[in-house]
């Protein structure tokens, strides 16, 4: 791709009464212009998926890039519903590969707890039809357990089964001090858990919160000179399938997540077994089963297995939710996919703390819109 | 609520109007003007009969604005008698009867309300087949 990424940045991922939309974007770029050491760059890209509904604020590019001090800078929004973080990435790697902007910024951001309760459930809906599954009362959680039971009624698992994708996630959790979860949560506590949406529960489904995460790219030539350690994006690529579940052919695939992984691999000249470390789009524990599928990882039907048989933990075979996922990192929907990068960036570079993944050389994180209707997947590699 | 953008889809909320695929005849529900399968014009309305099965299910317990009044409900894929999925609220059934593959019927009942002086929205929902009106 010849791009690479030269500086990031993250808060916390909790509920920050305290602090604005403007504010959060702000931290979350001051850390990585200070990771950096840059002042400026030529354009921003902020992803964010429910400021005009939650906050009443639309036009966060210029807002953004006036409030970081960078007034006069192209800036936009790029909204893909969950995927907007990584699909700002996306617009980012595209702007330097273009050779028209230098160095860019991608910053995911998402402000979700100023309102409450069936607003924010309402907000979150947007990502879905709106006519024909949110006017039937379908929510995110929803969704996710349609999609479960489908999945258990195919592959005759049950809830219990999924169990292991979140367990994971909280160990992981437990040693990020960022994450919102920093709780070991007990295999056989998972199947009695409060329901959200039958048979989605409380450890199915990942958490609404604030957070955001800043991502600064530049050239691979240019990268080497600014920083010690750039960290080079080998692929990148988006893709889209249907928003409506019911306009699938196959409810249990994930097209898009498929046509972007398979697009990433080719560009990078790699296969599943080359990465070290994936972070993927964990809302539910059903999407990490099929993302796992649709990457490659497992057959249909088996991706649950992994869970099972520990092969998706620190030291299994494909390490996932590395930092907690989004299960228990938190779920900022529109800055979820930016602190994905951000933690494959800190594990290559070998900063991941206790969250390490050892030797990671290699790492992928794949960003999903709602059901897989956007995904877009990157690999990264520590610069050589 | 906007009124306009419920009008304009009376006739899918309430008969379930779709379309056929011109050229590769398949049946689409809702309708979309590019055939889902073969991506030919597919404009001809085909109103479908309303008969079909439970594909997947879920009991809903934390309802987004406007449906709180009868929550908790449940929302379904059924899977049409003409080959489309439908996503619709279940309706007339105890959550412990639905099953996947139980047979169902469209029926016509308040979606969702605005408020005391908001606009009602009314539309499809399906619910248990009676037995005497499939039977026959």
């Amino acid at each position: 791709m010849n791009v690479s990424i030269i500086g990031i940045g993250q808060t916390e991922v909790k509920e920050m009464w305290e602090t604005s939309i403007r504010h959060l974007a702000w931290y979350a770029i001051e850390a990585a212009l200070d990771d950096a050491h840059i002042s400026k760059v030529g354009a921003l890209f902020v992803g964010n998926m429910l400021s005009g509904e939650l906050s009443q604020q639309n036009h966060l590019g210029a807002l953004v890039a006036d409030f970081a001090g960078m007034r006069g800078i192209e800036a936009v929004t790029v909204e893909a519903a969950d995927a907007s973080g990584g699909m700002a990435l996306r617009q980012a790697i595209l702007a330097v590969k273009s050779g028209l902007v230098e160095t860019a910024l991608a910053v995911g951001v998402e402000k979700m707890t100023d309102q409450t309760g069936s607003a924010v459930t309402s907000a979150m809906a947007y990502g879905l039809d709106a006519d024909y599954e949110a006017m039937q009362g379908l929510t995110m959680a929803g969704m996710g357990a349609l999609l479960m039971r489908r999945y258990m009624f195919e592959h005759g698992v049950g809830v219990a089964d999924f169990a292991g994708f979140s367990v994971n996630a909280h160990a992981n959790g437990a040693a990020n001090p960022l994450a919102m979860f920093r709780n070991r949560i007990k295999p056989e506590r998972f199947a009695s858990a409060p329901v959200v949406a039958d048979p989605v529960n409380l450890f199915d489904m990942a958490p609404a919160a604030d957070g955001a995460a800043a991502v600064i790219v530049t050239s691979r030539e240019k990268g080497m000179d600014m920083v010690a350690q750039p960290v080079e994006i080998i692929g990148s690529a988006a893709a889209t399938d249907t928003v409506a579940l019911h306009d699938r052919q196959d409810i249990l695939r994930l097209r898009a997540a498929e046509i972007s992984a398979q697009k990433a691999f080719a560009q990078a000249g790699l296969t599943p077994n080359d990465i070290d470390l994936f972070e993927l789009h964990d809302s539910f524990t059903v999407l990490a089963a099929l993302s796992l599928e649709a990457a490659g990882y497992a057959a249909r039907g088996e991706g649950w297995q992994l869970a099972r048989d520990g092969e998706i933990g620190r030291n299994g075979r494909i390490p996932i939710s590395t930092f907690g996922g989004l299960k228990a990192r938190g779920n900022p929907m529109g800055a979820t996919g930016m602190y994905q990068i951000v933690e494959v960036a800190r594990q290559l570079r070998g900063l991941a703390g206790d969250c390490q993944v050892a030797d990671a050389k290699i790492g992928m994180a794949q960003n999903l819109g709602t059901s897989g209707a956007t995904a877009v997947t990157h690999i990264l590699r520590a610069a050589q | 609520m906007e009124v306009s953008r419920h009008w304009r889809l009376q006739a899918q909320r309430y008969q379930l109007v779709g379309e056929t695929c011109d050229s590769c005849g398949v049946k689409l529900f809702p309708p979309r003007d590019v055939c889902l399968e073969c991506e030919a014009p597919a404009q001809e309305l085909y109103t479908f009969t309303g008969l079909g099965e439970i594909y997947s299910y879920t009991t809903i317990y934390d309802a987004p604005a406007g449906f709180e009044h009868n929550t908790p409900y449940m929302v379904a894929l059924i899977k049409l008698e003409e080959g489309p999925l439908v996503t619709a609220q279940l309706t007339d059934i105890d959550p412990s009867e639905a099953v996947i593959g139980m047979p169902v019927e469209m029926v016509t009942r308040k979606l969702r309300t605005d408020g005391d002086e908001g606009m009602i929205v009314y539309g499809y929902k399906f619910r248990p087949a009676v037995e005497e009106l499939t039977a026959v």
